[in-house]
């Protein structure tokens, strides 16, 4: 019978390698061409890895949130994009305050912060409000049907942002103590990238350990194995999963804030395609997966970032970063040809996905 | 079997109702039908604007302009209340066409103030015309419309927005003529409107004796542009022009600073992103950087009008560029019912292809945006386009400029 | 107080989430833009009657859940959530009038204060009457709850015709008037805004006497129906089904034209989602990348047909064939490289194929084939010799036709060998597999009938609108279809179209709500799959095991009741 098998699967596995082979060459080829054609210097390209990386750290904070959510439901929360906004937007407000009052630039640490718990407040209630209203009642209904409450729960969300709020766009202000930037050699690390980077690492790691180390950690790991068995062991699982909201919205808050910091505009619409790049991500590193979500975030942001540069300029493609989406997209269908449950997902998937 | 009669009964009657409709004719006053108003009936205006979904700050804004013309009218017409309804046209064909169905499909509708999005438009004005309705869009910029082999399909649509063909020549002469710069890079966000204009732009570039040394496309919804930035830091422009909207303006401008090689490269956009949110969106980056927009310096003082006014009934500044051209577009409507509009007593009576005559006949109307005069293919916005160079003093008070940099008149 | 006593008189705490949300319908600026739109006529507004059906709704809940049901209790229950709603209203206001939220909120205007006071000058005598309307209301509630069902139901069926009537006054009064004899009867129910009293007070008479004597009488015809013998039964069958035959054939003359547009946007996502149901629906793969199929038929019947890109001139049926097989091979590519991805891998894999295939049309790079940002105009029309389908109501029979179609089409393939190997795969691909099903085959043919189908949908698409922009064929329309099968019930056709018609048809229906459109389109996917997980028209099995598992042999009906409340 395996040999049966082994004769029935051969020929999509050949077209499906062949597939990855081509566009491997083809990405090979034009990385090539590019270098050959020498229009970027050391510093440029160091300059867009470092672009990449910001990017990156925040895709993969929001990431996070998808990650512990499907680990523990086993559903997409197409709604986190939505958490990820109502964050910032809110906290739009004390910022600009903390501004017009002086604040900011007087004592950034603690405005920062206040701005920052602000947010994640925020987001938590939010992730948490949803999990309450829209999914724990759907707990034993098929997969899909919390995926469409998820949806409608985005769109009545941005909404009603949208309402409270207005349609226009708010900035950020300009945090004096964030302005300029670090030299290193060759390295040219503007200041808030740095920040961006380095906190959203601190979170990463910390929620890292927390999920590892700590007993509230250990219990969030065993509802994510097996509900019932937790249930049996005395785990109440629906505090666990809240808790699991918790940690995703407020790790969304904070992405948030970080966001703000790098790009200044918060919008309604805001969290949209964040969301769906940070979900790409969770999906890329193995959805389910912690260190997963975080390197998915940061591959996914150097693909964007250096890919159209690397990939299409020696290939003559006008235009190239109109493509970066299609060029992020390709390479994650061809990570998942490759490997079919993500970068460092398999143990999750060969089991439940 | 009394319930197959029945049956029968009620099919013979919804075939008799469906013939009948079909056999309704106009009265015969105007080669489209007229409408009557009576006596406290309301004149029906009607908008498609892209209300709601990513670009909803546009419509919002330009529904406000039409808004505040209604309000400056007292709210009445002739003695006769004016009523806005409105429908959701998605910033894009499929909902261009059912949007103007439905304004289509109701036979109150005078006039209709639409699209934003010239890819509504296109499906929509039709549909529009074929119900003997006119339009007049505050925001559509793409030649197509208002060109002279648009087809008779077309005949009731107008617009005050500038046709691309000219800003974006005005744009490149700018450049050239006044900046003296050799070489220029553009950047378009996808959308119909920034596509062309920085099509023009290169053409006219070219022709003027200027390189381009690339031409660039992002998303509307990008947001981290540095390395499409750095990209066309290797080019060496002197000179970027990016006539895109507020969101994806606003962050170029931020982050060119933050690139190395474009410290002191030009910075120009169009009127998409002239507007009070572009400034809360850049910040104190586009200090110095140059907009392309109609020049209103002659009705300065209507303008600061209708920013009170806006700030009274909104709590806001507007929030996007087009408010004054949808202000525009409801005036000309206005005038020409005023001047259309048959009598009858209390009882007005208004005939379509009179209405978008008067329209097309629209001479010399002082509006916002200027002296409003609409040639034979609809076009009706003033042709003097001037470019702006922002100051740290309007950006701070999240004002436009008030008098032109440069004008090409 | 301890905790069961309020788990009795739930008044209190469901009166102040109601508040909630009533403070939120004010502050994002509903209720101030419904105000402009009156219900009936001079009497009250449609942004008055969102608050009053709110907190009829929510003073309701309060008498159910009361317990022991004694009446004075229900009443006071009522009366108290009415009160406490309208009091954090009363607070709203009066916060907004002492300081200004409107450096945050953006809608909290002088105007909508005014109006939440009804047009008081003095906050006092505003908040006076504000309270006392809600204490009315909860009253109201609190009696209708305890009337005889009969009665209440007559009433409650009559208000919200009432309000439905009133809200989409703009849709019915164009409609009637272009019915001849109707014309008078629209002009006399309708006033310019809104229902005139006279019109309103027959309509709710009409509507509650009906309502009442179908529950009274319902139930006897229904069961002479059910008791009928085999011959006459299949006859009434027969006689209903060339009804519904001849009511579709004459449906868009009969509408008009904005509803037969809507009946041909509604088609559309009817063809798209009977596709989707294959491959989600029968075959369980998750699929959100959907409208690439769409997008391909389009741009084919596109590139083909029109003269601005100039390459071919076809006619539309020419271009077809080619679209629907461009479509089925893009379906075959597709399928191939994801077939061993799993569940929601597979779902960001075709969501990214979708973007790419949209990134690609909008590219600089393929523009001279594809028309990039521009995008493609003048596509031609479908043709039957003088027959032009250009107007809404001749698209029409086009889907019609498609449609049924497709619908025969997939019905014939669920009932086949294999619709059963699809089916078998969705509930376990490692036991279909060992029950021989070829994995490969089964999973590549429901990607390419389901493509297919959407490229046909894209192909009368392009012909319909005439233009193809880049933006038309964005993730939100794949996710929609999603939203229209499982709304539907997955797997089940005929809930394709209950879908289609519930969450396509009513949001362009809703389109002159523009901006909260999209906001109560959100609130009721929520709503609906709360209440009714198993979507509006399950296909049977389906819904015998989702409700197996918690309550064995329960009726569609008790079913509904039993999931749990939100």
């Amino acid at each position: 019978m395996v040999k049966n098998l082994r004769e029935r699967m051969s020929p999509t596995d050949i077209v499906m390698w062949s597939i990855g082979g081509i566009l491997a060459i083809l990405i090979v080829w034009g990385t090539a061409s590019t270098i050959i054609k020498g229009t970027y210097s050391a510093r440029h390209w160091i300059d867009f890895v470092i672009f990449g990386l910001a990017q990156g750290s925040i895709y993969a904070l929001i990431a996070m949130g998808y990650t512990m959510v499907y680990g523990v439901l086993r559903m997409i929360n197409f709604a986190h994009s939505e958490v990820f906004m109502s964050g910032p937007y809110t906290a739009y407000f004390f910022a600009a305050y903390f501004h017009r009052s002086g604040l900011l630039d007087s004592h950034p640490v603690i405005s920062l912060v206040l701005v920052f718990l602000v947010s994640m407040a925020t987001s938590v209630m939010i992730a948490v409000l949803l999990e309450r209203i829209a999914y724990r009642p759907l707990r034993g209904a098929p997969r899909l049907v919390p995926l469409i409450t998820a949806i409608g729960a985005s769109f009545f969300l941005q909404y009603v942002f949208r309402g409270l709020y207005g349609s226009g766009f708010q900035a950020y202000p300009v945090i004096s103590a964030l302005e300029g930037q670090f030299t290193l050699g060759p390295i040219r690390v503007l200041k808030f990238q740095a920040l961006v980077i380095v906190a959203a690492g601190l979170l990463m790691v910390a929620l890292y350990q927390f999920t590892q180390r700590t007993r509230l950690g250990k219990a969030l790991r065993s509802v994510s194995e097996d509900k019932e068995a937790s249930a049996l062991m005395g785990i109440d699982v629906d505090r666990m999963i809240s808790m699991t909201f918790m940690i995703g919205g407020a790790a969304a808050g904070a992405a948030g804030v970080l966001y703000a910091i790098m790009f200044k505009q918060v919008h309604f619409f805001m969290g949209f395609i964040p969301g769906i790049k940070a979900f790409t991500a969770a999906v890329l590193g193995g959805i389910g997966n912690i260190p997963g979500a975080m390197l998915g975030g940061i591959f996914l942001g150097l693909v964007e970032s250096v890919g159209p540069s690397l990939f299409l300029d020696g290939l003559g493609i006008v235009a190239p970063y109109q493509l970066k989406d299609a060029i992020a997209f390709t390479m994650l269908v061809l990570v998942l040809i490759f490997r079919p449950s993500g970068i460092l997902g398999e143990r999750l998937a060969v089991k439940k996905a | 079997m009394k319930r197959r009669f029945a049956l029968a009964v009620a099919l013979a009657l919804v075939v008799a109702f469906a013939l009948m409709s079909t056999a309704q004719a106009a009265p015969p006053k105007d080669p489209l039908g007229v409408i009557t108003i009576k006596k406290g009936q309301p004149i029906h205006i009607a908008y498609w604007m892209v209300v709601a979904g990513p670009d909803a700050s546009l419509g919002e804004d330009t529904k406000r302009g039409v808004e505040i013309a209604i309000a400056d009218k007292g709210g009445k017409l002739l003695g006769h209340p004016i009523k806005l309804t409105g429908q959701d046209e998605g910033c894009g064909p499929e909902g261009g066409q059912a949007s103007t169905t439905k304004i289509a499909s109701d036979p109150t509708v005078v006039a209709a103030v639409g699209s934003n999005c010239s890819s509504a438009a296109r499906p929509g004005a039709p549909i529009l015309w074929k119900a003997g309705i006119s339009t007049v869009s505050p925001s559509n910029t793409a030649p197509y419309l208002t060109d002279p082999k648009r087809g008779p399909e077309y005949d009731g649509y107008l617009r005050t927005a500038h046709n691309d063909k000219v800003q974006g020549a005005v744009a490149a002469q700018f450049a050239i003529k006044k900046m003296g710069v050799k070489t220029a890079a553009t950047i378009h966000d996808g959308s119909v409107y920034a596509e062309q204009l920085q099509a023009v732009f290169a053409e006219e570039f070219k022709k003027l004796g200027g390189t381009i040394t690339s031409q660039e496309a992002v998303a509307p919804t990008d947001t981290d542009m540095r390395p499409v930035l750095t990209k066309i830091a290797t080019g060496k422009p002197q000179f970027i022009y990016y006539p895109i909207f507020i969101a994806a303006a606003g962050h170029i401008t931020r982050q060119v600073k933050e690139v190395a090689g474009l410290e002191k490269v030009y910075l120009m956009s169009a009127d998409g992103s002239f507007s009070p949110d572009f400034y809360k969106a850049a910040g104190e980056t586009a200090v110095g950087m140059f907009h392309s927009s109609p020049d209103f310096s002659a009705f300065a003082a209507g303008y600061k009008g209708f920013l009170d006014k806006h700030q009274k009934k909104y709590g806001e500044k507007p929030i996007a560029p087009f408010h004054a051209h949808g202000y525009d577009a409801a005036m000309i409507i206005f005038a020409a019912i005023e001047k259309v509009a048959v009598k009858d007593g209390d009882t007005i009576h208004i005939g379509r292809k009179a209405l978008r005559d008067a329209l097309y006949a629209t001479k010399g109307l002082q509006g916002l945006t200027g002296n409003l005069t609409c040639d034979k293919f609809g076009d009706c916005a003033d042709p003097r386009i001037a470019v702006y160079q922002q100051t740290a003093e309007n950006i701070k008070k999240l004002e436009n400029p008030q008098t032109p940099f440069w004008k090409p008149y | 107080m301890d905790t069961t006593s309020t788990k009795e008189f739930p008044g209190l705490r469901l009166g102040v989430i109601g508040g909630v949300c009533l403070v939120l319908l004010s502050l994002i600026g509903m209720v101030h833009a419904f105000n402009q739109r009156e219900i009936v006529s001079e009497v009250i507004s449609m942004g008055q009657t969102l608050l009053l059906f709110t907190a009829a709704f929510v003073a309701y809940m309060a008498a159910v859940r009361t317990r022991p049901k004694a009446p004075g209790r229900i009443l006071a229950a009522a009366v108290t959530a009415g009160v406490v709603m309208t009091a954090l209203l009363a607070l709203l206001v009066l916060i907004g009038q002492t300081v200004n939220m409107r450096q945050v909120f953006i809608n909290a205007s002088p105007a909508l204060f005014n109006a939440l006071l009804f047009y008081q000058e003095n906050f006092g005598a505003g908040a006076a009457l504000l309270l006392l309307a809600g204490a009315a209301v909860g009253f109201f509630t609190g009696l209708l709850h305890l009337m005889p069902a009969l009665v209440r139901r007559a009433l409650i069926t009559g208000l919200c015709s009432l309000a439905v009537a009133g809200m989409l006054q703009d849709l019915i009064a164009p409609v009637l008037s272009a019915w001849g004899p109707f014309a008078p009867i629209g002009e006399w129910i309708f006033s310019g805004n809104g229902l005139s009293v006279s019109g309103a007070l027959t309509l709710f008479i009409l509507i509650a006497g009906g309502t009442a004597a179908w529950t009274a009488k319902g139930d006897t015809v229904r069961h002479k129906v059910i008791r009928m013998e085999a011959g006459p039964k299949r006859r009434l069958k027969l006689a209903a089904l060339m009804a519904a035959a001849l009511v579709l054939i004459v449906l868009p003359h009969a509408l008009g034209l904005f509803l037969s547009e809507v009946l041909t946007i509604v088609g559309l996502y009817i063809l798209l989602g009977l596709g989707l149901n294959i491959v989600v629906g029968f075959a369980g793969l998750l699929d959100l990348g959907y409208v690439a199929f769409f997008a391909i038929g389009s741009y084919t019947v596109a590139i083909l047909t029109s003269p601005e890109i100039g390459r071919f001139t076809m006619t539309f049926w020419q271009a077809l064939p080619f679209a629907i097989i461009f479509g089925v091979i893009a379906g075959v590519m597709l399928g191939v490289p994801v077939l061993k991805m799993r569940g929601d891998y597979l779902a960001i894999a075709t969501l990214g194929f979708g973007e790419i295939i949209r990134i690609l049309v909008l590219s600089d790079a393929l523009r001279p084939w594809l028309g990039g940002a521009q995008g493609i105009g003048k596509i031609a029309k479908a043709q039957i010799g003088e027959m032009e389908f250009a107007t809404p109501q001749e698209v029409y029979y086009l889907l019609l036709a498609g449609c049924i179609l497709v619908g025969f089409i997939s019905w014939r393939l669920r009932d086949s060998r294999l619709g059963r190997a699809w089916m078998a795969m969705r509930e376990d691909e490692d036991v279909a597999q060992a029950m021989g099903i070829n994995l490969v085959a089964t999973k590549l043919l429901a990607f390419a009938t389901g493509a297919g189908f959407s490229a046909l949908s894209g192909a009368i698409f392009a012909s319909k609108i005439g233009s193809v922009y880049p933006h038309s064929f964005n993730v939100m329309i794949s996710i929609n279809i999603l939203c229209v099968i499982i709304v539907g019930g997955m797997g089940s056709m005929p809930g394709v179209v209950v879908g289609a018609l519930a969450l396509v048809g009513l949001p362009e229906l809703l389109r002159e709500f523009a901006e909260y459109r999209l906001l109560v389109y959100g609130a009721a996917l929520v709503a609906m799959m709360l209440l009714r997980p198993e979507g509006l028209w399950p296909e049977a099995t389906h819904q015998r095991e989702l409700h197996d598992s918690t309550e064995p042999a329960a009726t569609p009906a008790a079913g509904a009741a039993a999931a749990p409340p939100g």
